[in-house]
């Protein structure tokens, strides 16, 4: 005889990736790290824009990028040049980082370097609009950028990017006299689905708007910063708490 | 292409709840929730599945998705409403943004089928 059981599970499809995610997490707060996972489009300006920020800020915050990059270590070279850790990650054929990649990355840095010294790792997710959005890698804010080339209707058309991201930049803010592209109905169109996202309009080859990103940044440092010291008991030391992420 | 990365997903969660199992049942059905409002698309997913179950201890399972509508709350309104995923997710009504979503954002495993019967004779003498 034969006889099936049902099991009621409720579980989330992703949740293998969450408890790393979650996991991830637990070791970026022990070492008082903030970490910014950014996502886009391929090409939308992520490479340009962690160019940017290290140059402005590698000298009071302590930084390191994590590099999501399906095949190639281009990028991971660009970055190399200011002088911060750059830990290559290369996906294969995934479109987006997961847990267990940033995890990998974590593990590189914890080995070559002292993990408790950084203030801010910036992960650079693979170009990809979609799947991104959905896979948490432990991050304390989602970084989304938009740039004016892609259109008014992408928000709309990938709406979950949008709705998850905490700060939206739309980039190559000097490109608008050349298109036909109006940034008022971006901005409706996300706010649509995403009230509250911190929109800033920026480009990195002009430099304008990168202040007011750079603001958040530090801005977003600081308040995890204070969240930290208020969640962990004064005599737990972080040292004592380092270990080796796997 | 994402729903590759969705299904290996998939598959590891199952695979942690098997794992827990003191003696390893042999899985005949999964039934998923999907949301509309989510980055997968039911038919893909299936594809991928029955691509990535072989081989694996799913290699016999069955993948069963209930897809799920994408419903929002207005609060200014007071009633429900179903956005146009693509084009409009304000109210239609009101235009307020869409804030509260009451369904759709389900990525879930509801539930499993399966049996520990892997020598079904011997397991379960016939006699009733
Ligand atoms: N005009 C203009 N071009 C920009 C700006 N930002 C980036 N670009 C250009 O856009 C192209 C792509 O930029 P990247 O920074 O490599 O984009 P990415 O998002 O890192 O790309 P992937 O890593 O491949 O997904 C490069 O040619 C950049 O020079 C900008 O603000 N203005
Ligand atoms: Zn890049
Ligand atoms: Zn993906
Ligand atoms: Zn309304």
């Amino acid at each position: 005889m034969h006889q099936t059981f049902d099991a009621a599970l409720g579980i989330n499809l992703l949740h293998a990736n969450q408890r790393g995610a979650d996991h991830n997490r637990a070791h970026f707060d022990q070492w008082g790290i903030t970490c910014f996972n950014l996502m886009s489009s391929p090409g939308a300006g992520k490479t340009a824009l962690l160019e940017k920020t290290l140059a402005a800020l590698s000298q009071d915050l302590k930084i390191a990028v994590i590099e999501g990059d399906m095949t190639t270590e281009l990028d991971a070279e660009r970055l190399r040049q200011y002088g911060v850790p750059v830990m290559a990650i290369n996906t294969g054929r995934a479109c987006h980082l997961d847990a267990k990649m940033v995890a990998g990355g974590l593990h590189q840095l914890a080995q070559e370097y002292v993990p408790a010294e950084f203030d801010l790792v910036l992960v650079e997710n693979v170009g990809n609009l979609v799947c991104p959005a959905e896979f948490e890698v432990g991050e304390h804010a989602k970084v989304a950028l938009l740039s004016l080339t892609e259109g008014e209707d992408k928000p709309l058309k990938y709406p979950i990017m949008f709705q998850e991201a905490d700060c939206l930049l739309i980039t190559k803010l000097d490109l608008a006299p050349y298109l036909d592209i109006d940034l008022a109905r971006i901005e409706a169109n996300v706010r649509q689905i995403n009230p509250d996202v911190t929109l800033i309009p920026v480009s990195t080859k002009t430099g304008e708007g990168l202040d007011c990103w750079f603001s958040w940044v530090r801005s977003q440092v600081a308040s995890q910063t204070t969240l930290r010291l208020e969640a962990r008991p004064l005599e737990a030391k972080p040292d004592a708490l380092i270990a080796s992420p796997h | 292409m994402h729903e590759t990365d969705m299904t290996r997903a998939l598959i590891l969660t199952v695979k942690d709840w098997w794992d827990a199992q003191t003696e390893p049942p042999r899985i005949e059905r999964i039934h998923l929730t999907v949301g509309k409002f989510t980055c997968v698309e039911p038919v893909s997913l299936q594809f991928s599945f029955e691509v990535q179950r072989q081989g694996t201890f799913l290699a016999e399972t069955e993948l069963v998705i209930e897809e799920i509508p994408l419903v929002a709350f207005c609060h200014p309104c007071q009633q429900s409403y179903e956005p146009e995923i693509g084009l409009h997710y304000a109210c239609p009504q009101c235009q307020s943004p869409m804030e509260d979503i009451r369904s759709g954002r389900e990525l879930k495993i509801d539930r499993l089928e399966y049996c520990t019967d892997s020598t079904p004779s011997q397991a379960y003498a016939p006699n009733i």
